[in-house]
C-alpha cells in the first residue's frame, strides 16, 4: 500500500501544499519565538511564554504574541522578557501592555461593566433554552393523549369510523372472481 | 401539531408569541447594524491626557537633532509615526508637507523598524522631510510606550508634553482641518 504508485503520486504535492499553508506566510520556522528571543533562565522563559500567550498581537488582532511571526508581535514579546528580567512580576508585566494597549491587548477580556453582556450572554441563552425545553416537556406530559379525541365532533367521528371499515381486510366472499 | 388542545390557554392570549421571531429579528437587525458603522481595527489610546513617557531616540543618520521627550515641551507638536516601508505612510508624505509649509505647527518623526537606518534618510530625500526632530525607534520601544499598532499614527501633544489626540491612519485634509487645526489653536489658547 505504502508503496503504490496512487498514494506516493498525490502525498508529494499533500505535504507540499501543508507545508506552504502552515509556514508559506510565516517563514520557514514554525514557532514564532526565535532562539535569540529566549532567555537563559528556563523559569524565567516558562514565565514569558505564559504572559505571551494571554497578550493579544494588536496587528494581527486574533493570535496572541507568542504564536504571531509580526515584527511588532516580536517585539512585545522582547519588551516581556526585558520587563521579566528586570524583576517586575507577572502581573505588573501584563499591566504594563494594559495601560498602552487597553483591554484589548488582553486574549481573555476582563469581568466588568462593559464587558458584562460578553461574559453573561452564553449562560443567559442557555438558561432560556433549558428554561423553555422543560416548559415544553412538562406542558406536555401534563396534556392527556385522548384530548385529540375529545375535540372530534359526531360527524367527525362517524367518517373516521367509516374510514376504518374501509381499511378492514378484505373476506373471501368479497373478493372478485 | 394535531389539534390545538383544549387545556391550552387559549390563542388570544399565545398570539403574541407569533411575533417575537420578528421582534428578535428586528433587535439583531439593529445590532449588527450598529456592529457595520464600527471598525475593530479602531483602538482608542490608552496615552489621551497623560504625558509622555521619557525617551530619548537615536537621529536618522545624517539629520541632526535626535528625538527625546525634553524637546517636544514648550510648544504643541505632532509626533508622526512612520517608516520607509510603510506605503500608507507614503500616501500621507504630501500633506505633512503641507502642513509643514503651513508652518501652524512642528512635526517630529519616528522613523520605526527600518531594517538599516539609512533607509529612512533616503526615504526623506527622495520625497521630502516635513519633520523638526526624527528619531529611530528599530525595536519598537516608543511605539510599545504609545500603544501604536501600526503606521502612520500621528499624535497630538501639547506644551507640557500630554498626549492630547491619536489620529489613527493616514491624516486626511479632511481630519487636518477640521480635528487637528482646531485642536492645536485650542490647546494654545488655554494655557493648561
Amino acid at each position: 500500500m505504502i508503496h503504490s504508485p496512487v498514494r506516493s503520486g498525490w502525498l508529494g504535492p499533500l505535504a507540499l501544499v501543508i507545508a506552504l499553508a502552515s509556514g508559506g506566510l510565516a517563514g520557514p520556522i514554525a514557532w514564532a519565538v526565535q532562539p535569540d528571543e529566549i532567555l537563559p533562565d528556563p523559569a524565567l522563559e516558562e514565565r514569558a511564554r505564559d504572559i505571551s500567550q494571554g497578550l493579544r498581537c494588536v496587528v494581527c488582532q486574533s493570535e496572541n504574541i507568542d504564536e504571531s511571526n509580526a515584527d511588532l508581535a516580536r517585539d512585545m514579546r522582547k519588551r516581556v522578557r526585558q520587563l521579566l528580567t528586570e524583576g517586575h512580576s507577572n502581573d505588573e508585566v501584563v499591566d504594563f501592555m494594559v495601560q498602552r494597549y487597553g483591554d484589548y491587548v488582553l486574549m481573555k477580556p476582563p469581568f466588568k461593566f462593559s464587558t458584562v453582556a460578553l461574559w453573561l450572554a452564553p449562560a443567559l441563552l442557555l438558561g432560556v433554552g433549558a428554561g423553555a425545553v422543560v416548559l415544553y416537556f412538562r406542558r406536555r406530559a401534563t396534556e392527556p393523549a385522548a384530548a385529540v379525541a375529545v375535540d372530534l365532533s359526531d360527524e367527525e367521528r362517524r367518517r373516521l369510523a367509516r374510514l376504518l371499515e374501509d381499511q378492514a381486510p378484505p373476506t373471501d366472499k368479497e373478493t372478485p372472481a | 401539531m394535531t389539534a390545538k388542545s383544549s387545556s391550552s390557554p387559549g390563542p388570544a392570549r399565545r398570539r403574541w408569541l407569533y411575533f417575537l421571531p420578528l421582534v428578535v429579528l428586528v433587535l439583531l437587525s439593529a445590532l449588527f447594524l450598529v456592529g457595520l458603522d464600527r471598525d475593530p481595527r479602531f483602538l482608542p489610546s490608552e496615552l489621551i491626557n497623560r504625558p509622555l513617557p521619557e525617551f530619548a531616540l537615536e537621529p536618522v543618520p545624517g539629520r541632526g537633532r535626535p528625538l527625546e521627550s525634553a524637546a517636544l515641551k514648550g510648544d504643541v507638536s505632532l509626533v508622526n509615526i512612520f517608516g520607509s516601508w510603510c506605503i500608507a505612510c507614503r500616501a500621507e508624505h504630501p500633506m505633512l508637507l503641507a502642513i509643514q509649509r503651513e508652518g501652524v505647527v512642528r512635526i517630529h518623526g519616528v522613523d520605526w523598524r527600518e531594517k538599516f537606518p539609512e533607509d529612512g534618510a533616503a526615504w526623506l530625500a527622495q520625497h521630502g522631510d516635513p519633520y523638526d526632530r526624527v528619531g529611530l525607534d528599530p525595536d519598537s520601544a516608543l511605539v510599545i510606550d504609545l500603544g501604536v499598532t501600526g503606521a502612520p499614527e500621528t499624535f497630538v501633544i501639547d506644551a507640557q508634553g500630554v498626549v492630547r489626540y491619536k489620529v489613527t491612519g493616514p491624516i486626511t485634509p479632511e481630519i487636518w482641518e477640521k480635528e487637528l487645526k482646531p485642536l492645536i489653536a485650542h490647546l494654545r489658547e488655554t494655557p493648561q
